[in-house]
Order: structure tokens, then C-alpha cells, then sequence
């Protein structure tokens, strides 16, 4: 069913945006932790992409998105007014918010808006809330404002040090971590930032959610195409996760199935942005 | 009846034209390319009209096939075409996919005395022509009217064959009808299974339009148990039937399943099927190429996913299977078709492992041969491996067609629907109804894997159930 863009916000120009919908019979069932499967056309993929926020008393859901290839591409040509031609969900299992007393939250690039979501309902389940995102640079840093709205503890890091403190997301959770008292641990951003959250978290014990971003088809648990291997048996992300244990994840098994579709990938963004009057 | 078939000289069945082997197997237009008119005739006028035709017995959903048949023979197709429809509602479909060699024909009174009936090939041939002609001219074509009064509102989750054949005869009947499907097109199997060189998808569509000028309302990307729930939906409607399908795959179990290049049957034909991935890249979904590509299983899911590998590139094609070739789930007609095509069949193997380079991208499978041994339980021989006897074979492309299981969503959102032992939903084999009162299921749901035509019968249990209830006759 196509579904009306209501606002959209461009976060990082040509590179991320928000898009506010109006999709009341998924705003009416969305959770912490759901996701929504899209297709830009009638020849396009269905891609998924977390919901970051919702409205169910206006019907509305939020996406945020990182411009990657043709798929997310063809979604940032859209504008307010515009309609998504498929929106399915919400899918997955929602979030597990527990009263744990503090949770850390790490973000990093796009997945803060996933994590702010998921933050949000550590909130409001009482918990005290430490948020720690990341960013290359200053310019690519999303969700700090909706952040402070909410959470206990806020800290920022850049790569390059343009804002914030300079340095990776990790170094922050460690010291934190040694001041103790963590009930959990949730991290959402990049594969290799993930894994290396769980690193940092397994020599303390402390329990640690990561959120899974496997190619997907069907998004309902017919294809397989998102398996991964957790604890050593393989789970479905979208039916299964997307969120597991980051201590069991094989990591590097996600990397190379990411990494399985590439040059196909390549060849449809090249056609894509050559077809395009201006280029991009 | 011996004497009936014995009062005439068998002619032989009219043979099928067929693209051939060399051209399609790098084409997705249809394999068997159906009868014209002339063979039509020749064929049913072979049918012997029995008074008791046992054909019919054969049939899940006992289309008069004999009475059918007869206007063939008279030239009367689109009379033809009514009979049929008055038991099956998807007849196009099921004169491509049935299979009838265990069914109508395998009971027609002829097949002991020389060929059966080419049953199937006579419906495909009266629905293709009904189709023609309504695209030809669509006003000639009206829509069924009910006869009866039923009144009220039916939900059907999913929309493969089972729900479409629900959704169809409640509408006729009266009723207001909403289909509630996941993807982002209805057909369930038949448009992200079965390929188009098997059952094109205009035929799907054209009888989905069918269904749509009768009333019946499509709500796309609406997952059951997820965007509407069954409880959501008793509100507002006065019977729910489940057709969900049996989607999840099951894989091996064997060491590196999950490397670059091993695939579910479900991914590689649903990229390939319902993402159009054939046509890559004017349709964005990438289909995964393979060079050597390794099937597991052997029924038609796999022959399907075999002769889809062929046409997509393929160097070489093996089927893996750990029987013979006598035990083969498939329809023969399908592997015939895949023979003919090419496809090569590694009999009495069984896969131990896949493995890969240092990308954990697959490049080989280590086989272990088998024997068959001692009959089992089912009164099959068992295959048991032979010691020592392993072997490796080169792929980079794995499809593992092993079958499926249920899927959870839909169920675990409605904790209150009886499962049966194997996870699948409980109905009443009379009229489909499950542990919730005037919620139906039928299907693959249901039975497990099945085929196109039992799912259709159930649909149909449960609806002629929905409508006597509603007022309806
Ligand atoms: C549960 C889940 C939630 C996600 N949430 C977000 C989100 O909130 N914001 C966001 O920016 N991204 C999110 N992603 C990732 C997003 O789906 C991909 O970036 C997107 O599919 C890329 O499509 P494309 O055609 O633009 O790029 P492509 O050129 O197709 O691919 C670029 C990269 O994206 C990944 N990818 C490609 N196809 C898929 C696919 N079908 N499913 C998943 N990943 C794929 C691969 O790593 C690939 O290398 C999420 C993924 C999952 C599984
Ligand atoms: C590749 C392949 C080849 C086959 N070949 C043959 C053949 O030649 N002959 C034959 O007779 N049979 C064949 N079969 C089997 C046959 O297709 C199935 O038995 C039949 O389609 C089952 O029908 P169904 O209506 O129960 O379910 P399906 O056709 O599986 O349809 C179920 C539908 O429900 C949707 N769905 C699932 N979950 C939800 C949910 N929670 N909410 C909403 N919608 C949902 C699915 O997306 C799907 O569209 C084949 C199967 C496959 C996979
Ligand atoms: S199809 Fe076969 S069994 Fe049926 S009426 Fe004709 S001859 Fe008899
Ligand atoms: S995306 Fe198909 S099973 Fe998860």
C-alpha cells in the first residue's frame, strides 16, 4: 500500500534523512526494537529499515536512513508528499526492556536512531539511561538533540575529534564499565563497532544486545537469507532477532554474507546514478 | 467398466508441443506450450464417457471431468470452461502444476489399456482460451452472480491458492471478502515458487483478476499476526480463514551451510520469481550467479530450482540426492524436463559438509555415497552410506530444496490456535474449522507441504462451511 511521506528531514544532505509516515496500522502495533520492510518501485527490492520512533495517537511511524546504494537512494529522491510504494510491518521481535537499573546504549552512524528508539523505552521502563553515539565527524552526528530529551548520561565521540571526545565509542563504555553497577549493554551502528562493543563488554560479564542488519528478502521468515549463526546455531534475524546476544554472534560470518551481493550492488548504483540528469 | 475401455482401439494421446530442450533452457517463456484447438478436439474425443468415470475419483476437488470433456469434444469450450469452474477456481494454474499423473489420469479407466486422458492438458487448454477471450473482449466475459443470499464479511490471511480458492467462492456467494497477504504481490507460491517457464504469471494474475472483479479486496504488504491480528480481524469480520502456507526453510544441518553461496530454495527462487531477478538488472533484486551449481532434494522444488539455475548461466547443474532416481519426489513430467535440459543428477549422495575459501565464499561439496539398504518403516529401501566412499564436487552455488516448515509468526501471535504435533494448525478435516470458532485454516498450513490442488480443496471445505453459515447455500 503506498504510504505518504508526512515530513522529512534532511539530517546529513544526500547522505541521511528522517522521513515521518503516515502508516497508522503500523504505528498502532511498532515497538522498540521492529522493523519495517519497503520497495521504492515496482521494479525496486524490498529493503529493511528500523523504525526510530512512532506516533500511534497521529499514526505515525519514522525511518531514518544512510544512503548506501540504488534502493536507499531511490528513497532520498522522495519528498514530503511523496509515497513510499510499499511499507510491510512492523517486523520482529521487539526489544526486551527489563527495569535492569543502568543501561548503556552505544550508537553509531545511523543505527543512533535505531538505539534512540530503543533507548527510549529503557527510559521509560524507569531505567537509568547512559548514551554513548559516535560519529566520523561532526557533520554526520544524528540524534543528539532527541537524545538529551530523555537520557541520564550523554556522551559524544568523533573520529577525528570536531566535536565531542575524540575517539572511538568503545573507550567511553570501558571507563563507564569500570565505574560499575552496568546492568546492560545495548549497541547499534556499524558490524565491526558492534563486535567490538561485545569485546569490550565480555571481560565484565555484562549482558549485551546488538541489533543485526543481514540482507533480507521477505522479511517474514520464508527465505533464509538472514541467518545468522548466534551461540553456534543459526537463527533467523528477522523472524529470530534482529536483536541477539552480542557474546554469540560469529561476527565475521555477518561481514562476509553482507559482502555476498557487492558487485551486483555496485552495477545497479552505477546504472542508477548515470541515469541521473545531474549525477550524485 | 473393463468393457468400456476394451470397446475401442486406444488411440494414442495427443503429444504437447514443447519448446525445445537446446532453446529454452536459456529462456523463461513457458516449456510446454499447450494444444490448439484441432488437438484439443482429438484428444477429448479419445475420452470414452463413462457412466461411472473413475477420473473424478482422482480429483481432490472432483471437477466433472467427464461432463467437461465432452464439450471439448463438441467444440464447445467456453461451456466447458463453466463446468470447470463450478469445482475449481484457479483452473489455468492447476492444468500446468497438478500433478495428474497420481490423480485424474492416474485413475482414468485408459491408462491401463495404453495413455490416460490428458486430463490436465484439456483444463489448461479451456482455461487458456476463456482467458484469450476475456482479454480479447472483457465485457463478454461477466463475473459469477450468487444465487444464494449469504450476507456478512470474510477475512483470508495469505493468498496462495488455498485463500484465493476461499476468497473466490465466498465472494461468489455474496459475501464481502478481504485478503490479507505479506508480500507485495498475491499468489503465494505460484507467483514466488514456481517459476515462469512453468506457470507464466499473467496466467496467475489474469485468474487474480478474476477474483478481484468479483469484489474480492487485496491488502498487500499486511502480515497476519503482525500489522492485523487474528483477534483484530473476528471484530470485523464474521470468519477468518488462515492460508498462510508452510514458508520456513529448513536447511541441512551440515558444517558451512551458512557460507556465500548456499542458499534456500525459498531465497534463490523468490530473488529470482517474485524480485524478477531474471531480468537483472531493469529489477534491482540481484539473483546470485552460480558456475557449478549443486541442488539438494528432489522434488519440485528442486527440479524448479535446478532448471532455473540452468537458465540463469549455469555451466553445470547437479540434482544431490541420497536415493535413486526412482524415488523421486518430483513429477516425472518435471524431470523429464530437466533432463532434457541438461541437468545432471548425482544419485545415492548425501552432502557431509560445505566449504569454502578464507571470504567463507563455498567452492566445494564433500559427498558421501550411498546405498540402499534394508526396507524402512514407509517400506522404502534406506540409503546408507558406504564407508570410505566420499567424494568432493565443485560449486559455488548450493540450493538446499529440503522443504519447510511452519512459520511462526501468525502462530506464536495467536497462542490460543490448537497446533498439531508437527507445529501445524489443527483444523477439522470436515469443514477447516480450528480451535477458534469461525476461524478456518487449510493448506500447507495445515498439511505440510502439499500441492496446489489440496490446498485448493481445503479453501474451498472451508468456504462452502463459511457461506451454509452465513445464510448461504
Ligand atoms: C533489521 C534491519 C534494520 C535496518 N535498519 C536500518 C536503518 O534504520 N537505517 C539504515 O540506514 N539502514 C538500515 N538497515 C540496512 C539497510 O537495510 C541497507 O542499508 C539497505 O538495504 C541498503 O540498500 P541499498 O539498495 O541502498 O544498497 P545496496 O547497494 O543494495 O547495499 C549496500 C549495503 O547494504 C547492505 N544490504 C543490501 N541489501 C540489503 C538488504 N536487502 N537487507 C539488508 N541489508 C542489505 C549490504 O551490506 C550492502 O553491502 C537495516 C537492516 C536490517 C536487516
Ligand atoms: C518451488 C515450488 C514448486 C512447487 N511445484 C508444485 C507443483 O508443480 N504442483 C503442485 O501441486 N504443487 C507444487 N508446489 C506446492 C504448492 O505450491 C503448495 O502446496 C501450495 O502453494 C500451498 O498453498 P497455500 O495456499 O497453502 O500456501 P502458499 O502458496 O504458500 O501461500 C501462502 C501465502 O501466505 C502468505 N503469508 C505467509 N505468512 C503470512 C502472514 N503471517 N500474513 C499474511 N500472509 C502470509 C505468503 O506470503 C504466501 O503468499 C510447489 C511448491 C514450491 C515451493
Ligand atoms: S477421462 Fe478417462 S475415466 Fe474419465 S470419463 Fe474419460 S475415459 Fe473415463
Ligand atoms: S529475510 Fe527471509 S527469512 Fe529473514
Amino acid at each position: 500500500m503506498p504510504t505518504p511521506i508526512l515530513r522529512k528531514e534532511r539530517l546529513i544532505p544526500g547522505k541521511t534523512s528522517k522521513l515521518v509516515l503516515h502508516a497508522p496500522e503500523i504505528a498502532a502495533k511498532a515497538r522498540p526494537g521492529h522493523f519495517v520492510m519497503l520497495r521504492m518501485s515496482p521494479e525496486g527490492e524490498r529493503i529493511p529499515l528500523t523504525i526510530a520512533d512512532t506516533d500511534a495517537s497521529r499514526g505515525e511511524i519514522t525511518i531514518v536512513y544512510l544512503v548506501l546504494g540504488k534502493s536507499t537512494a531511490l528513497l532520498e529522491a522522495l519528498e514530503a508528499g511523496d509515497s513510499i510504494l510499499d511499507v510491510c510491518g512492523p517486523l520482529g521481535r521487539p526489544t526486551k526492556i527489563e527495569k535492569v537499573g543502568t543501561v548503556i546504549c552505544v550508537g553509531g552512524g545511523t543505527g543512533i536512531a535505531a538505539m534512540h528508539h530503543i533507548a527510549k523505552g529503557h527510559a521509560r521502563a524507569g531505567n537509568h539511561v547512559v548514551a554513548v553515539i559516535g560519529a566520523r565527524e561532526k557533520s554526520l552526528l544524528l540524534f543528539e538533540k532527541e537524545l538529551m530529551g530523555f537520557v541520564n548520561e550523554l556522551v559524544v565521540c568523533t573520529d577525528d575529534g570536531s566535536y565531542g571526545r575524540k575517539g572511538l565509542v568503545t573507550e567511553p563504555l570501558k571507563e563507564r564499565l569500570e565505574a560499575g553497577g552496568v546492568g546492560e549493554v545495548v549497541a547499534v551502528g556499524p558490524v565491526p563497532m558492534m563486535a567490538a562493543v561485545a569485546e569490550v563488554t565480555r571481560p565484565f560479564g555484562v549482558a549485551t544486545t546488538v541489533s543485526l542488519n543481514p540482507i533480507m528478502v521477505d522479511g517474514i521468515g520464508m527465505c533464509g537469507a538472514c541467518r545468522v549463526s548466534v551461540g553456534g546455531k543459526t537463527k533467523f534475524a528477522c523472524v529470530d532477532g534482529p536483536e541477539f546476544d552480542g557474546h554469540q554472534v560469529d561476527f565475521p560470518e555477518l561481514r562476509r554474507r553482507l559482502a555476498a551481493f557487492r558487485e551486483q550492488e555496485a552495477e545497479s548504483y552505477d546504472r542508477y546514478r548515470k541515469e541521473q540528469p545531474h549525477g550524485n | 467398466m473393463a468393457t468400456e475401455a476394451s470397446a475401442k482401439k486406444v488411440a494414442p494421446r495427443v503429444e504437447m508441443p514443447c519448446q525445445p530442450p537446446a532453446e529454452r533452457r536459456h529462456n523463461f517463456k513457458e516449456v510446454a506450450l499447450g494444444y490448439n484447438g484441432d488437438m484439443a478436439a482429438t484428444e477429448a474425443s479419445r475420452c470414452l464417457q463413462c457412466k461411472r468415470p473413475t477420473c473424478v475419483r482422482g480429483c481432490p476437488v472432483e471437477v466433472p471431468i467427464r461432463d467437461f470433456i465432452r464439450e471439448v469434444a463438441a467444440g464447445n469450450v467456453e461451456r466447458a470452461y463453466e463446468i470447470i469452474r463450478t469445482a475449481n477456481s484457479l483452473p489455468a494454474v492447476c492444468g500446468r502444476v497438478c500433478p495428474q499423473e497420481n490423480q485424474c489420469e492416474g485413475k482414468c479407466i485408459l491408462k491401463a489399456k495404453g495413455e490416460a486422458i490428458a486430463i490436465g492438458r484439456l483444463e489448461r487448454f479451456v482455461a487458456d482460451t476463456h482467458l484469450a477471450a476475456c482479454a480479447a473482449a472483457p465485457d463478454s466475459c461477466p463475473s459469477e452472480t450468487s444465487e444464494t443470499q449469504a450476507k456478512g464479511r470474510v477475512a483470508c490471511i495469505g493468498s496462495g491458492p488455498a485463500s484465493l480458492t476461499c476468497a473466490g467462492i465466498c465472494a461468489a456467494a455474496g459475501l464481502e471478502v478481504d485478503v490479507y497477504e505479506a508480500l507485495h504481490e498475491s499468489g503465494g507460491v505460484l507467483v514466488y515458487g514456481i517459476p515462469a517457464f512453468r506457470l507464466p504469471k499473467d496466467v496467475v494474475a489474469a485468474e487474480i483478476a478474476g477474483l478481484r472483479e468479483l469484489g474480492v479486496r487485496f491488502h498487500l504488504n499486511h502480515v497476519g499476526g503482525r500489522t492485523v491480528d487474528v483477534a483484530d480481524l473476528r471484530k470485523d469480520h464474521d470468519a477468518v480463514f488462515i492460508g498462510v502456507g508452510a514458508g520456513l526453510p529448513i536447511f541441512l544441518g551440515v558444517p558451512g551451510e551458512n557460507l556465500v553461496g548456499v542458499f534456500s530454495a525459498n531465497e534463490y527462487l523468490t530473488r529470482i520469481n517474485l524480485g524478477r531477478g531474471y531480468d537483472f538488472p531493469e529489477h534491482d533484486t540481484p539473483p546470485f550467479p552460480g558456475r557449478h551449481v549443486t541442488v539438494f532434494g528432489a522434488g519440485n522444488v528442486a527440479m524448479d530450482a535446478a532448471r532455473t539455475a540452468l537458465r540463469m548461466g549455469a555451466e553445470s547443474v547437479h540434482i544431490v540426492y541420497r536415493r535413486t532416481r526412482a524415488e523421486m519426489p518430483a513429477r516425472a513430467e518435471e524431470i523429464e524436463h530437466a533432463a532434457e535440459e541438461g541437468v545432471e543428477f548425482a544419485l545415492l549422495s548425501a552432502p557431509l559438509r560445505f566449504n569454502g575459501d578464507e571470504q567463507l565464499r563455498l567452492t566445494s561439496v564433500t559427498l558421501q555415497k550411498m546405498e540402499l539398504g534394508e526396507p524402512d518403516a514407509s517400506g522404502r529401501r534406506r540409503p546408507v552410506p558406504v564407508e570410505g566412499a566420499v567424494e568432493d564436487l565443485e560449486t559455488d552455488l548450493a540450493i538446499v530444496a529440503l522443504g519447510t516448515r511452519s512459520n511462526p509468526i501468525l502462530l506464536d501471535a495467536t497462542p490460543d490456535l490448537a497446533r498439531t504435533e508437527r507445529g501445524y494448525i489443527e483444523a477439522d478435516p470436515e469443514t477447516g474449522e480450528t480451535s477458534i470458532p469461525n476461524v478456518f485454516a487449510g493448506g500447507d498450513i495445515v498439511t505440510g507441504a502439499a500441492t496446489v490442488i489440496l490446498a485448493m480443496g481445503a479453501g474451498r471445505k472451508a468456504a462452502q462451511e463459511i457461506v451454509r453459515r452465513l445464510g448461504g447455500k
